[in-house]
């Protein structure tokens, strides 16, 4: 900055659009940062795509997606060599449009992942600031209860608890709430330690101000963008873990829409209809992959030096 | 080293006990285990016998320790449906899983070890860019569909399949014909080939991504830049200077990944018809067969608590600075 008025010939008045050509804002490199990032952009648009299906998926959808025909069951898609327009992909073995139960499928997946998510953030993250901001003993317990659910087996439990609850939606999202906090817990309780003792805490300290207080107005608001990334690699996850889930026959139930239950469903006609399961497969791989990619990109964007 | 270490033990049997009871009561307490074995139609006189039958009337904390000095004696009870000892049942299917996840995650570290190191070495040329593209493609592939999509190419196309007027089937690969691979249940090792194919592929891309993010800060750190001044060649400042010290995080991973792989294990066992621990379990769950259900949980759990033990000690081996903390 000092460079660039040096070398100014004599000191004018410089408007505020020229300031920010002198001195970009750190959210002006943000920005600039996000506009050139392909992974990012990438990323999102499709996950922007996926969420308009999903959201608008009664009006898009082509057909009902329990209808049942029974008269055009497995009915080729497109490109195969009875396919039509009347069912862009195709129909399964019960007759119904695959096309449409791809859109209801991913309004599941994002509205379990979504929810799912929200619910671990909200377990890890009061674990983790507790244990990072009070240190001592409280921490001391918040890394033993960290330790505790990092030893169980994740997918095993998921897998008994839902076959003792049967797989309803709302059993699905809080138990795969409560089974992916850790990664929030471990990375905000790491963070806040290294906040701590920080001047800006210590002097919100020194005015008085509380430890709720602080931690909401202070520590929170710092951790936002590491919280964002975590919620999106944990979505990834947790679409995985539902299709495995429903894939196994103990997640969501049929005739629900589920892009697991379909794979699972399209087994038993894959030999002869493989487009079946290669098409609920792909939604799931792309999805993951946009989210992913939009997860690393955030990360890449607004704390660089966290990349690996 | 020996204050480090009593000190490890000594949480890791506090979170072995904790997770044996959490695994308990989840089982014990999602549901009522005596209805759901009973069925849909059973009346509470059937509910109350079956509950009794099983000791599921007692207390909750005198299932718990009835279960946890039995098992402390080597038995786990046994199976409500086959009735076999669970131990036996477990042990004579824990070899399949072993070598399903130890080789799974042999070939995993083989393929993701050097793919970080070169994307390090390489940073941000296509080299790089492509090792990331390899792993964010392996980190969204469910692998339940990876493992129908190997069955389908293998089984299927590939049999029938020319490429470039050269019959795939007839194309070797260390002497095994690659359309010959069996697609399900048996013991030789050529029945493992999909199964670790489908489980490294979930193994690799974390592994990947901390190979690389370890190397990079390795590769610019002081010590390896005077390292580079004083003329090493450059494969030595790469082996004997930097990787050994990336490595560090890669030993952790390796250690909760085997964990992952375990209950990874219970989906492609599933597929592919293998007898191991995971369909063993699978099985159990589908039944509700609780006394091999909680044990295979259990036995997992620790399995991970020892595995992270080991990596930790590992790491207070390779690293000092590890044991001084």
């Amino acid at each position: 900055m000092t460079d660039v008025t040096h070398h100014m010939p004599e000191p004018k008045i410089v408007t505020s659009a020229e300031l920010d050509t002198l001195a970009p804002s750190p959210r002006e490199l943000m920005r600039r940062r996000a506009r050139s990032h392909a992974g990012l952009i990438i990323g999102m648009t499709i996950i922007a795509l996926f969420l308009i299906v999903a959201i608008f998926a009664g009006v898009l959808a082509p057909h009902d997606p329990y209808a049942q025909t029974l008269s055009n069951r497995l009915a080729d898609p497109i490109w195969g060599p009875k396919g039509n327009w009347q069912h862009i992909l195709g129909t399964d073995a019960l007759g119904r449009d695959v096309l449409s139960r791809l859109m209801y499928g991913a309004r599941l997946s994002l509205y379990i992942s979504f929810t799912a998510a929200v619910i671990a953030a909200v377990i890890g993250v009061t674990l983790g600031v507790t244990g990072g901001y009070f240190g001592g003993k409280t921490d001391a317990f918040v890394v033993y209860i960290i330790n505790v659910k990092l030893a169980l087996p994740v997918f095993l439990v998921a897998l008994s608890i839902a076959a003792i609850t049967g797989g309803t939606v709302t059993v699905l999202i809080l138990l795969l709430g409560f089974l992916t906090w850790d990664r929030y817990a471990i990375v905000t309780r790491s963070l806040t330690q290294q906040m701590r003792d920080q001047e800006f805490i210590l002097s919100s300290l020194a005015a008085g101000a509380s430890h709720l207080r602080i931690i909401f107005r202070d520590i929170l608001p710092n951790l936002m963008n590491h919280i964002i990334i975590i919620v999106s690699l944990d979505m990834a996850v947790i679409i995985l873990i539902e299709a495995a889930l429903s894939f196994l026959g103990l997640g969501i139930r049929p005739p629900t829409p589920s892009w697991g239950l379909m794979v699972s469903e399209a087994r038993a006609v894959m030999f002869f209809k493989p487009h079946l399961i290669m098409i609920p497969g792909i939604a799931i791989f792309i999805l993951v992959m946009a989210i992913n990619m939009a997860g690393d990109g955030i990360r890449d964007v607004t704390a660089p030096e966290g990349r690996g | 080293m020996t204050h480090f270490l009593t000190r490890r033990l000594l949480i890791a049997l506090l979170v072995a006990f904790t997770v044996s009871i959490v695994g308990f009561a989840l089982l014990r307490l999602s549901g009522d285990l005596a209805a759901v074995l009973a069925g849909e139609d059973a009346s509470a006189e059937d509910i109350a016998r079956i509950a009794r039958q099983y000791g599921l009337d007692r207390p909750f904390y005198v299932q718990y320790f009835d279960w946890l000095f039995n098992a402390l004696r080597g038995d786990l009870g046994n199976s409500l449906f086959t009735h076999e000892s669970v131990w036996e049942m477990i042990t004579s299917r824990l070899g399949v899983t072993v070598t399903l996840a130890f080789a799974s995650l042999f070939f995993g570290l083989l393929i993701a070890i050097p793919l970080g190191v070169l994307a390090a070495v390489r940073a941000n040329t296509w080299v790089d860019r492509g090792s990331l593209f390899v792993a964010v493609m392996g980190q969204a592939t469910p692998n339940f569909w990876l493992a129908l999509i190997l069955i389908y190419v293998f089984g299927v196309w590939w049999r029938g399949a020319t490429v470039l007027g050269v019959r795939l089937a007839e194309i070797k690969i260390f002497g095994v014909q690659l359309s010959g691979l069996p697609i399900s249940g048996g013991d030789s090792w050529l029945h493992f080939v999909m199964p670790v194919i489908t489980l490294a592929t979930f193994v690799m891309p974390a592994v990947m991504r901390i190979t690389r993010t370890g190397m990079m800060e390795v590769l610019s750190s002081d010590y390896v830049r005077t390292a580079r001044a004083k003329g090493l060649s450059p494969t030595k400042v790469l082996f004997k200077h930097s990787l050994r010290n990336a490595i560090l995080p890669v030993v952790s991973l390796a250690a909760v990944q085997l964990g992952f792989l375990m209950s990874g294990s219970v989906i492609v066992e599933s597929i592919f018809a293998l007898n191991g621990v995971g369909y063993l379990a699978f099985q159990s769950i589908i039944r509700i067969d609780f006394p091999v259900v909680q044990s295979i949980l259990v036995i997992l759990a620790c399995s991970y608590i020892l595995l992270t033990l080991f990596a930790d000690m590992i790491n207070a081996k390779l690293d000092p600075r590890v044991r001084l903390e």
